[in-house]
């Protein structure tokens, strides 16, 4: 376990050599980065080998560093921690994977990459609120310059509605983190915070400042409108972070922060945020159903997946919660997979992402390999069995149901919605003309079409194996992770908020 | 006063340091330096003034914390010698970027003057009584309007120095008179006595009139709104280094100075001051004018200009609570803002040396031209916009913080910090659009070749950078202090 910082201390110092390296080679800046890469996700693997599943969370490192303040550099973990950590090391080594065409400023690519996957370690592995809040402002930074530089549709426009949603966003955090700050008196060490005392009064308030605030990075409806754009205007790479990480800094905000602290404000704003998400899983999935634009279909998708780990932090017991940071690994795999074929694959081969364009390319016969990993994802997105999606929404919507049956049916209906519009996207994209080769050729569609495409580098077929390889684990074996995150809701912490619902 | 020279002597040996170091430059360049090249003139006399600072700060912290000294006329506590410090700091800084920018005509007389607004400032901080104070200010001032028109070949720089002195000189009566009721009211130039009718909470007529004249030429000094409208055209108009000190040591001394004349009085009976609504509605006032108005410009200084309006409101906000939660935030706000702004007006100077103008989209390409600027310029403007972990950021919170333990979400400085906190997601929206000149955007076609930035300058960004990421790693190194 007391390896977990490094994670944080080698992928800054990565994202230096990267740097430094960049000036002088490109290879050099992609291959550091890839054992930067590897590096963090084999320490985190390494440290979940020697977990211990237990209650509470296990401190790592907690020394004094801003005295007047009332800060401590205190970093620790437990089974929910864990679970995001190896997610990230798995979403940043596949990212990476991903990114091996970048050829344009390729050392400060990997620089700024690197940074924000460090900035992610540290979030997770945070207990004193002000450090996460540090490291979620220093994950903020770098989407901007990643997705303005490097991206593509309208990606200024992306960058910036981005950036400035998750700091308004975090600008909220702030405000409410220095509320409960002056009315407790204490310290920012989650634990000390959580002593409190407040009013109900004060933490409904708070609550809401916090949870919105984390709750806008996790796309709730309706200030999700950020996430598909910024989704359609990264670099394949940041796109996959952000829709597989990023977004679930919000979500773990929501669950380490808000919910501990102001379980008053949880009981007040539940029905608010229960209905929110299960509109955002509507909405979502109704208007990925109607775009033309591959891309915006995986964005929109993204948000209505997060809406489920949203209603399951509402449902508020532990099966729910559970589901919850297990749809958060799970739709971290599945959603950088899906980016990864739309914007890697197809895109940087066909150079057109309009389903219509698509449509006229057999594009199952042209990158077979992208279409069978686009159906197993798609799968996957569905939830079906055998695939991670499946446990997780399963045991999200059985907890919700037992908080409010109202709300797990709504929610399932959108599952169906998931469904119908990954298929939609799949028949569109990849079995359009599932005719002959020679039809695209001569009907003159978007471009002549004859296999003129690139094959499928490795990079991209050893990113794709790992996370469907890690999709299909979990799938079939979710007590892997489940038995991490289960003990670790049953901490005083938790408890006091997950009540509600139990049998 | 028994005794006193001695002791007097010894407390302002830093600003003996510095005015002396002014008359060494002068004296070395009018002996010996009158017929070598332009180039070499001004090295030499940056040398001796650089060796002056350098004094100056090795004096600064070998006086120490001395107490009160001179009958009360100063105070060398821990804020004075923070705030001197600091200012002596930057106008290192300040100096180090000069041979960065363009040149100007006289240059060993602007390094002498800048020498001279650099006592005068390092005075304001340890000022303890309204004379003592009133001729810091003016010796500073001063200086500051002269050094802001000394580039003879824009009459933008003339026109900004006018700017500023017709408003200071308004400014400075306007204090005199104020001072001049305190002093009526009191029988005392002890700045305890004064502050004490100024944190009266219910004060007669005459002290509400002297409370209102003091807060108008302090306003006027650090730019807060109403009184900010010199700070564009001067931020514009000055030289690069003038505008660097202006923006960062003027400031720092003069928040200094400012709030400990306000809390010299102490809370009477725990209330709060009376003077609090009032500098609240300045805060106010700047906050929401300086953010919302730096997003309508496209000339960068003009941009900081409007920013250092919107910090002037936060920065307001550390002083209405310095009473309660002490000078460290107040200081290690200013000091950390004063350290990017420098920093920002160096990289300006870099650009305008080869041949750019002052807006946004001159910056584009600077990722090519200069790698070196550029990853400054992102330090400094992500430190402005308080992005963690640079010192920014950790300005803005323990000032923020202090401010809801002051007196809640509801009080007057809490509600404050809350909208300053809504309102930096505002001001990231301008900064970005600065970087992403400096860091997106392509360099022009046909303009822009690479940018030679001076061996002095480049050690003096990189210092100013290399700082507020220390600052900013572990602020209880200043913060530790108070």
């Amino acid at each position: 376990m007391n390896l977990l910082p490094w994670t944080i201390y080698l992928t800054l110092g990565g994202a230096l050599l990267a740097l430094a390296a960049g000036a002088r080679s490109a290879a050099a800046a992609r291959w550091l980065a890839l054992a930067t890469a590897l590096a963090g996700w084999g320490v985190t693997l390494l440290a979940a080998a020697r977990f211990a599943p237990g209650p509470g969370l296990q401190t790592l490192v907690d020394v004094a560093w801003i005295p007047e303040l009332g800060v401590r550099y205190h970093l620790a973990a437990d089974g929910i921690s864990l679970t995001l950590v190896v997610l990230t090391g798995l979403a940043a080594t596949a990212g990476v994977l991903f990114s091996w065409n970048i050829t344009e400023r390729t050392g400060e690519y990997f620089a700024l990459y690197l940074l924000l996957i460090a900035g992610v370690y540290g979030v997770f592995l945070s207990a004193d609120a002000l450090l996460l809040f540090a490291f979620y402002e220093l994950a903020i930074a770098p989407k901007y310059f990643l997705i303005a530089i490097w991206g593509s549709t309208r990606r200024e426009y992306g960058a910036m509605k981005l950036v400035l949603y998750s700091f308004a966003g975090s600008a909220l955090v702030l405000a409410g983190l220095l509320w409960a700050h002056a009315a407790s008196g204490a310290g920012f060490d989650l634990a000390d915070l959580a002593a409190g005392p407040y009013t109900v009064g004060e933490q409904v308030g708070m609550f809401a400042l916090v949870f919105l605030g984390f709750a806008v990075l996790a796309g709730l409806f309706p200030f999700h409108t950020w996430a598909p754009t910024g989704h359609v205007a990264a670099p394949t790479a940041a796109s996959m972070l952000l829709a597989g990480v990023v977004m679930k800094l919000g979500a773990y905000g929501c669950l380490r922060v808000a919910l501990p602290l102001f379980p008053a404000g949880l009981a007040f704003w539940q029905p608010v945020i229960a209905w929110l998400a299960v509109a955002g899983i509507i909405y979502a999935g109704v208007i990925a159903l109607v775009q033309d634009d591959f891309k915006f279909v995986i964005g929109y998708s993204s948000v209505s997946h997060m809406g489920f780990v949203l209603l399951g932090l509402a449902a508020a017991n532990a099966g729910a919660v559970g589901g919850a940071v297990l749809q958060m690994f799970s739709h971290g795999v599945i959603a950088g997979l899906l980016f990864a074929v739309v914007g890697r694959m197809v895109y940087d081969r066909t150079h057109t992402r309009r389903l219509r364009d698509l449509r006229a390319l057999p594009l199952h016969r042209l990158l077979p390999f992208a279409a069978v990993t686009f159906v197993l994802a798609g799968l996957a997105s569905m939830g079906l069995p055998g695939f991670s999606g499946f446990p997780a929404e399963l045991l999200i919507l059985v907890g919700a149901w037992r908080t409010s049956p109202v709300w797990a049916l709504a929610a399932a209906a959108g599952v169906v919605l998931a469904a119908a519009f990954t298929l939609r996207a799949m028949q569109l994209a990849f079995f359009g003309r599932a005719g002959r080769l020679t039809d695209a050729v001569t009907s003159g569609a978007a471009r002549p079409a004859v296999a003129p495409y690139q094959p499928i580098t490795w990079p991209e077929r050893a990113g794709a194996l790992l996370l469907l390889g890690a999709t299909l684990l979990l799938g079939l074996r979710p007590d892997l992770l489940l038995n991490w995150i289960t003990p670790s809701l049953q901490s005083p912490l938790f408890q006091a908020v997950l009540k509600g619902g139990a049998p | 006063m028994n005794g006193g020279y001695a002791i007097l002597a010894r407390a302002l040996a830093p600003e003996a340091a510095l005015v002396a170091g002014a008359l060494a430059v002068l004296g070395v360049d009018l002996a010996w330096l009158k017929r070598h090249p332009a180039d070499a003139r001004r090295r030499a006399v940056a040398a001796v003034a650089a060796l002056a600072v350098v004094a100056a700060i090795g004096l600064a912290l070998a006086v120490g914390r001395i107490g009160s000294v001179a009958g009360g006329a100063l105070r060398l506590d821990t804020l004075a010698l923070a705030v001197r410090l600091g200012v002596l700091v930057l106008t290192l800084g300040a100096l180090g970027i000069t041979p960065g920018a363009p040149a100007l005509r006289h240059p060993v007389e602007y390094v002498a003057v800048m020498l001279f607004a650099a006592a005068g400032l390092a005075l304001m901080a340890a000022a303890d009584q309204l004379l003592s104070a009133f001729l810091a200010l003016e010796l500073a001032s001063l200086s500051l309007y002269v050094l802001t028109g000394f580039d003879k070949t824009r009459p933008e720089s003339a026109e900004a120095a006018l700017k500023y002195f017709l408003f200071g000189g308004m400014a400075a009566a306007f204090l005199l008179f104020g001072f001049s009721l305190l002093y009526g009211l009191t029988g005392s130039i002890g700045f305890a006595e004064a502050g004490a009718v100024l944190a009266a909470p219910h004060a007669g007529p005459l002290a509400a009139v002297a409370l209102v004249m003091v807060l108008v030429a302090f306003g006027f000094k650090i730019a807060a709104a109403p009184f900010h409208l010199w700070a564009p055209d001067v931020y514009q108009g000055a030289p690069a280094p003038s505008a660097a000190l202006i923006a960062s040591a003027s400031k720092l001394a003069g928040y200094a100075l400012f709030a400990r004349l306000l809390w010299a009085g102490g809370r009477p009976g725990g209330a709060s001051p009376g003077w609090l609504t009032v500098v609240a509605v300045l805060a106010g006032a700047s906050l929401l004018l300086g953010n919302l108005v730096a997003l309508a410009q496209s000339d960068v200084r003009r941009l900081l200009a409007y920013s250092a309006i919107a910090h002037a409101g936060a920065l307001l906000l550390g002083v209405m609570t310095a009473g309660r939660a002490g000078f460290g935030p107040l200081v290690y706000y200013a000091a950390t803002y004063g350290l990017a702004s420098l920093g920002a007006f160096g990289v300006l100077g870099a650009v305008a040396r080869a041949g750019g103008g002052g807006r946004r989209e001159d910056l584009a390409g600077l990722h090519r031209r200069s790698p070196l600027l550029a990853a400054c310029l992102a330090v400094f403007v992500l430190s402005l916009a308080g992005i963690p972990p640079l010192a920014g950021f950790w300005g803005k919170f323990a000032v923020f913080a202090a401010a809801l333990q002051f007196d809640g979400p509801t009080g007057p400085a809490g509600g404050l910090a809350l909208a300053a906190i809504a309102l930096t997601a505002v001001a990231l929206y301008y900064y970005l659009l600065i970087l992403k000149q400096a860091l997106v955007a392509g360099p022009p076609s046909g303009g822009g070749g690479r940018i030679a930035v001076p061996a002095p300058a480049a050690v003096a960004l990189v210092a100013a950078a290399g700082l507020l990421v220390l600052l900013g790693l572990f602020p209880s190194l200043v913060l530790g202090w108070f």
